[in-house]
């Protein structure tokens, strides 16, 4: 293969180049990385948010590639300020037929959250996507699902954003519309079905879990945690999220929690903090999870949006049940697409990153009765 | 070679020729007698040790250990296999978070069904049956040798914290299904769970010793290996013969470390030693298992109660460090 004269050279001179050769390779890609990372700096460079005393590791990190692009549908909300009813101006109640949420709003204000609906849900489909009739002019009827489906969520958002202030606007005002959990789409990301037993040919607690899921957030834990503590259980009310003895030594009692209910816990917990785009320690000190008086006031937050999602599920998103066409319903059992937290965070500690998404829409900050719009009127009287 | 290759990473000298086949089998002579294979060498063994291979004495012990041991593997193998409905394709896209669960609390101590536990019982019973049968097997090869028991000893010592995990302290609870799953990632959730179910296993004191133990083990099984393989090249790796002779490796061995710490260990304690810290691992680890959940519910509020978990006085909660704003979130709304 080589000449001859290099053939011989090499016997002539027998050298070991492999050792210097792994030294100088090492050493030196060890020289070039440093060289490149002075250079042109930490390519994964990292923030952290403090969340805890010091000495208890208690902090949030990003990357700061991350943090600079957020999230890109935040550009994409659309808004605008509602328009001050004028006296005894007619209401769109009295001007179209069939409408049963948004009747005390005047014809200016219910048409420009008409719009604001089709742009938050669906941009694409336009209003035919929920008034069958809309190229005739014709908006009235309930022919299609999406209609009544939308007339519940409207409901819904108003009982969020009105009854569940605590939760949604717990450090300052962010509120909730459709684009919340729609960003755009007719269908949310992040919905859930029931999906438990994952596993064939088992019964019970073997059944519900070790199986890279979707719900199971890739973990081996359970994938049933969202239907355990979201759905009303058998025999009415909730499954109590507990996992720990509040004394160091206790009588155990029938029904105490066990390792099974802990690792429930933890796929219901590891759900959160992803949804959330955050750690245990946004929440706890991961040293006595349990312990009230070493949690952060995040952890009042979620455990009231937790109860939220509850009455969410029970009141607004279940009996939707029988509305739905069959392509819209779960794989496995059929039943109604469900919300959670990721449905509305999508990987942030706020959804939307904080953005205050309700300030022009006080017709969805009421439960019922004309919306206030005393801020624009005094805006306009000055 | 260069230097640091010569220094660490591979055994230097193979033999390799004719395999040692072992003496013949008299009635003075114990160290003979049948053995399964012929033998032979391996230059890729040879680096990490012996390069011969073979020949191997299993023995009934051994025999029956390999049995069960292998029966024990088909079940959970199977087991998983079924789970995902005997696809093969999906069985190795899922294989590292498969697992042979135990069965649900509400069976208790009882045989539950097949599929909810059953074959985990079953399966749990051929492994019983194979450790203590290799067990066994080191008990009486080490008589066959006419050695000292010391493997045994420590084996069991692993042996110990295994029926704890599996056996006394589900028994104590009374619930086969307080077991640790047979899978690769679920049993690391039993472990997470465990700790964090009864208040955090770090305050668990018997926990805290075996970790001394297990970091004591790395820390000593560094500084004897590379006290070793430093006076290799005076023939270190020979250890007894020179233990009292001068200038030798041991000697080496032993002043360096008098002199760098004023105490050394000999050539037969190190060895005590590294036998202590590795069996106390896992015996003080197992006794911290067996007292979780049955004496102790608790260990953090334990750990407060004893004085040892230090409160901290700084608030909790982001607002008292920085904001929202400061860390990816959006404009403010209204106050």
């Amino acid at each position: 293969m080589f000449p001859k004269w290099f053939d011989k050279w090499n016997d002539d001179n027998p050298t070991n180049i492999f050792g210097p050769a792994i030294a100088v390779g090492a050493l030196g890609g060890a020289i070039f990385v440093a060289v490149m990372i002075i250079a042109w700096g930490q390519p994964y460079a990292t923030s952290s948010m403090q969340t805890g005393p010091r000495g208890t590791g208690m902090h949030v990190q990003e990357f700061d590639r991350d943090l600079a692009a957020g999230d890109p549908t935040v550009i994409d909300f659309y808004t605008d300020e509602p328009w001050v009813p004028e006296e005894g101006e007619e209401l769109a109640g009295d001007i179209y037929e069939n409408v049963q949420v948004l009747g005390e709003l005047t014809d200016l204000n219910f048409n420009r959250l008409m719009n604001a609906m089709t742009q938050w849900v669906a941009p694409e489909e336009g209003c035919a996507y929920c008034h069958a009739n809309a190229a005739d002019g014709e908006y009235a009827d309930d022919d299609l699902y999406t209609k009544v489906v939308a007339r519940n969520m409207l409901l819904m958002t108003r009982n969020i954003n009105v009854n569940w202030d605590a939760h949604v606007n717990a450090n300052y005002e962010v509120g909730v519309t459709c684009y919340t959990c729609h960003r755009g789409q007719p269908v949310p990301n992040n919905i859930w079905f029931r999906v438990g037993p994952v596993n064939s040919n088992a019964e019970g607690w073997p059944a519900i879990q070790n199986r890279a899921t979707m719900t199971s957030n890739f973990t081996s834990l359970p994938s049933t945690y969202l239907e355990t503590y979201l759905l009303e259980a058998e025999g009415g009310g909730y499954n109590q999220i507990a996992v720990h003895d509040l004394e160091s030594r206790v009588q155990q009692q029938p029904g105490d929690p066990l390792i099974q209910q802990a690792e429930m816990t933890y796929g219901f917990m590891n759900y959160i903090a992803n949804s959330l785009g955050v750690n245990c320690v946004f929440c706890h000190n991961s040293r006595a999870f349990y312990d009230g008086a070493q949690n952060t006031p995040q952890w009042g937050t979620a455990s009231l949006g937790i109860i939220m999602v509850q009455e969410m599920i029970a009141d607004y998103l279940l009996p939707l049940e029988d509305v739905y066409p069959e392509n819209r319903l779960g794989p496995v059992y059929g039943d109604a697409p469900l919300a959670a937290c990721r449905t509305c965070h999508q990987g942030y500690q706020q959804p939307l990153q904080g953005l205050n998404v309700i300030a022009n829409w006080p017709e969805l900050n009421v439960i019922d009765g004309p919306p206030d719009y005393s801020a624009w009127e005094e805006a306009a009287s000055e | 070679m260069a230097y640091f290759e010569y220094q660490n990473i591979f055994t230097q000298v193979q033999v390799q020729g004719e395999p040692e086949a072992g003496m013949e089998f008299t009635d003075d002579n114990i160290l003979g007698g049948k053995r399964y294979g012929d033998g032979g060498f391996s230059t890729l063994l040879g680096w990490l040790g012996n390069a011969q291979l073979g020949p191997i004495y299993l023995g009934w012990a051994g025999l029956i250990s390999l049995a069960t041991g292998l029966a024990w593997f088909n079940i959970v193998g199977f087991n998983m296999l079924s789970q995902v409905d005997w696809s093969v394709p999906e069985f190795i896209r899922q294989l590292f978070w498969l697992a042979l669960e135990p069965p649900g609390p509400e069976h208790g101590l009882s045989m539950p069904p097949l599929n909810d536990g059953g074959w985990y019982i079953i399966s749990s019973f051929f492994l019983l049956i194979s450790v203590m049968f290799w067990w066994l097997r080191t008990y009486l090869l080490a008589v066959q040798h006419q050695m000292g028991k010391h493997i045994a000893w420590a084996f069991l010592a692993a042996i110990w914290l295994f029926l704890v995990l599996g056996l006394f302290r589900p028994i104590l609870m009374g619930s086969w299904s307080e077991a640790v799953p047979y899978g690769i990632f679920p049993h690391l959730d039993w472990t997470t769970a465990f700790s964090i179910r009864y208040g955090n296993l770090y305050y668990n004191p018997f926990h805290a010793l075996s970790i001394v133990f297990l970091y004591g083990s790395v820390l000593l099984f560094a500084m004897h290996g590379a006290t070793i393989l430093a006076v290799s090249r005076y023939g270190g790796d020979r250890e007894l013969e020179q233990i009292i002779d001068r200038g030798t490796a041991s000697e080496r061995a032993g002043l360096f470390w008098r002199w760098t710490m004023g105490f050394n260990a000999t050539m037969e304690g190190i060895h005590r030693w590294a036998w202590w810290f590795a069996v106390l691992t896992p015996i003080t680890g197992g006794i911290g298992i067996l007292l979780t959940g049955t004496v102790v519910d608790n260990w953090f509020i334990w750990a407060q109660e004893h004085n040892f978990a230090p409160d901290y006085l700084e608030p909790y909660g982001y607002e008292a460090y920085g904001s929202y704003e400061e860390f990816g979130g959006v404009t403010r709304g209204e106050e």
